[in-house]
């Protein structure tokens, strides 16, 4: 355990150096960044374990190829790159949903998840016995037949506008599996995995170079706000990540 | 077979708020006190030391501070002819788990509670006459005086070093801005002064203000400046980090058990506690009338049975309530003929919450925050205002706080904003740094179809029933959450933002068990003065088992709209001074009956 997070985090920092920002601003941060750097037994003392930020050549762990192909094309459609700001792909959010369904949470660790199971009405909250890892599996598998059925292909192969008419009708309940609840996988696992790893800390896979929170104007971790809080203006620094990253 | 401890003179179930006040005010009067706490070990440094504790991830979207329901939950239903069905995830409300409980991800608001809600069946029957009660509401007298309770309301807040400006100190109204013109009689000021405003907060007391309301701002277990408690605990500034509800403190300056009080009591040598064990039962001697201690499961899943001369029950709520049903002590409610009292008076706030979106230049920057601050009014809280036209009992205390939020914890948009794609992308961006919240907190009544029992379906992972919650809102309460929301959304709309979008429950409006509300869940082991309605006497004491105290929110004979930590806190303060003043000196019944 103690030595797979060493070895984690070691891949991080190489990783950190080995990214060669194009211009010199960026650079200059990434000096700076990398002088703020905690030592690594100070990392090992304060970080959670899943430590590796986004990287392009990441290999899924629970998803098979083509329920990452449905991962990444769903998450470009759900925060897609645009004028306003990066898009959940760049960042790593299918990079970040993979590595949580290998935490405890994949299988439900921490939900109650006996039976009986029994429908109940909406305001009694997820009743189903279906595990996270369970509505991916289930849930893509659904909606990718649903396509083949209707357009003679997988959801990744679709052009974008067919793509967003597709998450409109499984959110809007319009599309129905037996197998699986497609709406309340949309909404409580697709969609608010994608947002937790477009907005989370680095560290958990998503949010590369924190360029979400950048988009908002959120300064992540900074966490003292003493001088500021009575101020009502734009607060004038950018983001810290949990690695001490600076943005 | 069990195997069985060296017998102590106290055993306390749990290791939060309620079982560190008593376990050091029992342990300063020399007694042997154990304290059994089913979560594990948890401190500041390391569990929620920088940067580790400010974890969006971990902390609000995987709720790893919180009750870990795998192992134990509760089991919900709107009424009684419904099948309850499990509450599997966290949703609407967030009980805790380990060293601290609740105490460690609560938010600090520290209110104490207006004189006339421990006394509001004579209340309501003087000023509004006997037939103002609907019919099926369970109004009832706590029991106990807000003249009692006040030296103990004082020495939480000066454990707590609770920040705020005292509006009204032995009587005398002493005019300060700020202060609360309906506080109750207070003997000193609070130990701290106030902290400073957030922009949600400052708005907010205008707006109240141009509508002739008397904004004040909310006392906060959050220190304004360095601290020494009368434990000799030392609390620090709070820094405004935003990470405050779902999160551990890591300035020592959100008030916890950690932070206030067990710094200084696990010096005692005669007190001690137990992580990783889970009480069973309360166990009775043959009579059932007196305890003879309690049985737990250590970490190794092994029967345990702990032998002690006085039992208190100083867990969360729910589990308290558990307890004294497992254990078959007091009489269940039976929601049929109305007899027994264990489970009767359960009771959860209403709250209604609304965003504000403003305009670009209005910077609101709600990433900043401490848990407490905020400013609130009270005009229609309580009694405040004449309910006679109105025709219903009870309010709510309406307040503008900014209690931190980041965007994992969800980015709030307009109603009618996409859920995703490049148009909320947009919206969110938007307005990220230029809305608010503002919200009314309601007091919920006692009613014969809302109570607590035991499921008989759905089992813990210790092969126990669950408790199982029978309630939804019932008329009173929805007329009056609706009455509070209006007046919550004028106040809101002299705020000036773009829009306001939110929830407001009104008549028609059923529980939702999904967003998260408040963990502000009350009654089902009520105090008072009477057996037939009441599970503890006046001072906490069961009325069937003269050894044992049962301490927390499910005291309450109905739901207050104030946030209750400060009442609950009081309440375990008046029962260790009774327990020592009195108990001790003639261990019986306290209150004959």
């Amino acid at each position: 355990m103690t030595s797979g997070k060493r070895q984690s985090r070691r891949r991080f920092l190489l990783g950190t150096a080995a990214l060669a920002p194009s211009i010199a601003i960026e650079r200059a941060q990434a000096q700076d960044a990398a002088r703020e750097q905690p030592k690594e037994e100070d990392l090992a003392l304060s970080a959670p374990s899943p430590a590796t930020p986004a990287t392009a050549d990441y290999k899924p762990g629970y998803f098979t190829p083509d329920e990452w192909r449905f991962v990444l094309a769903a998450c470009d459609r759900l925060i897609p790159k645009d004028d306003i700001g990066p898009g959940a792909v760049e960042l790593g959010v299918p990079q970040y949903i993979d590595r949580q369904l290998q935490t405890a949470y994949g299988d439900g660790g921490n939900w109650y998840m006996q039976g009986p199971f029994h429908d109940a009405a909406p305001e009694f909250g997820y009743q189903s016995r279906l595990t996270p890892k369970e509505q991916y599996r289930l849930g893509i598998r659904a909606i990718d037949g649903h396509c083949r059925d209707q357009f003679g292909k997988a959801f990744a192969d679709l052009s974008a506008e067919q793509q967003d008419g597709i998450l409109k009708d499984i959110e809007g309940g319009k599309i129905k599996s037996d197998d699986v609840p497609l709406a309340t996988f949309f909404s409580t696992f697709l969609l608010k995995n994608t947002l937790e790893g477009y907005f989370g800390d680095p560290m958990y896979g998503g949010n590369k170079d924190m360029a979400a929170w950048k988009m908002i104007g959120y300064p992540g971790v900074r966490a003292d706000f003493t001088d500021w809080v009575d101020k009502a203006r734009r607060y004038p620094y950018g983001p810290v990540s949990i690695h001490g990253q600076r943005g | 077979m069990a195997l069985r401890n060296k017998p102590v003179d106290v055993v306390i179930v749990g290791f939060g708020w309620t079982a560190s006040i008593m376990a050091i005010e029992l342990s300063q009067a020399g007694l042997n006190v154990l304290a059994l706490e089913r979560g594990d070990l948890r401190d500041t440094v390391p569990d929620f030391a920088y940067p580790k504790n400010v974890d969006e991830i971990a902390r609000s979207a995987r709720n790893d501070l919180l009750q870990n329901l795998s192992r134990t939950t509760v089991t919900i239903r709107h009424s009684k002819n419904d099948i309850a069905v499990p509450y599997r995830q966290i949703g609407s409300f967030k009980p805790g788990e380990g060293v601290g409980g609740a105490g460690v991800h609560w938010s600090g608001v520290h209110s104490r509670v207006m004189p006339q809600e421990l006394m509001l069946k004579s209340h309501v029957t003087e000023r509004y006459g006997a037939n103002f009660i609907p019919e099926g509401m369970n109004l009832q007298d706590w029991g106990v005086s807000y003249e009692e309770l006040e030296p103990h309301f004082d020495r939480f807040e000066y454990v707590c070093g609770t920040s705020a400006q005292a509006a009204n100190v032995a009587g005398k109204l002493l005019g300060v801005p700020g202060g609360n013109e309906f506080e109750a009689p207070r003997s000193r000021p609070f130990p701290l002064p106030p902290l400073k405003d957030p922009p949600t907060s400052v708005l907010f007391a205008e707006a109240a203000k141009s509508l002739g309301h008397k904004p004040y701002g909310l006392p906060a277990a959050n220190a304004s400046a360095p601290y020494k408690n009368i434990y000799g605990c030392q609390l620090g500034p709070c820094n405004f980090c935003g990470f405050c509800s779902d999160y551990g403190c890591i300035n020592y300056s959100k008030a916890s058990p950690q932070t206030a009080i067990i710094p200084a009591l696990t010096r005692m040598p005669n007190f001690a506690f137990k992580t990783n064990a889970h009480v069973l039962r309360v166990n009775t001697d043959s009579t059932g009338k007196k305890a003879t201690g309690v049985t737990y499961l250590d970490a190794q899943g092994r029967e345990i049975e702990q032998p002690a001369d006085l039992v208190v029950l100083a867990a969360f709520h729910l589990h308290n309530v558990r307890l004294m049903l497992s254990s078959g002590i007091g009489q269940p409610y039976d929601p049929d003929t109305g007899s027994g009292v264990v489970g009767r008076n359960f009771c959860y706030q209403l709250i209604n919450s609304v965003n504000l979106f403003f305009n670009k230049d209005i910077y609101i920057n709600q990433f900043i925050g401490s848990g407490g601050v905020g400013q609130a009014v009270d005009e229609f809280y309580g009694d405040n205002f004449d309910h006679g036209p109105l025709g219903f009992i009870g309010g709510g205390v309406i307040w503008g706080r900014q209690t931190g939020n980041g965007p994992v914890r969800g980015i709030p948009v307009p109603a009618g904003t996409p859920s995703w794609g490049s148009a909320w992308k947009k919206v969110a961006t938007d307005y990220f740094l230029h809305s608010g919240r503002i919200e009314s907190q309601c007091s919920c009544m006692a009613y014969p179809g809302c109570y607590l029992d035991l499921d008989p379906t759905y089992r813990d992972s210790y092969g126990e029933p669950l408790l199982r919650m029978t309630l939804n809102w019932q008329d009173n309460d929805l007329r009056m959450s609706s009455y509070v929301g209006d007046r919550l959304m004028e106040i809101g709309r002299a705020m000036k933002p773009l829009s306001i979008s939110g929830r407001i429950i009104k008549p028609g409006s059923n529980w939702d068990t999904r967003p998260y509300q408040s963990t502000h869940i009350n009654g089902g082991t009520a105090m008072g003065a009477d057996p037939t309605t009441s599970v503890v006497n006046r001072f906490l004491q069961s009325w069937d088992v003269p050894n044992l105290f049962v301490l927390g929110a499910n005291v309450f004979a109905h739901g207050i709209g104030y946030n209750p930590t400060g009442l609950v806190g009081a309440l375990a303060y008046w029962a260790a001074a009774n327990i020592r003043s009195q108990y001790l000196k003639a261990p019986g019944p306290m209150v004959p009956t």
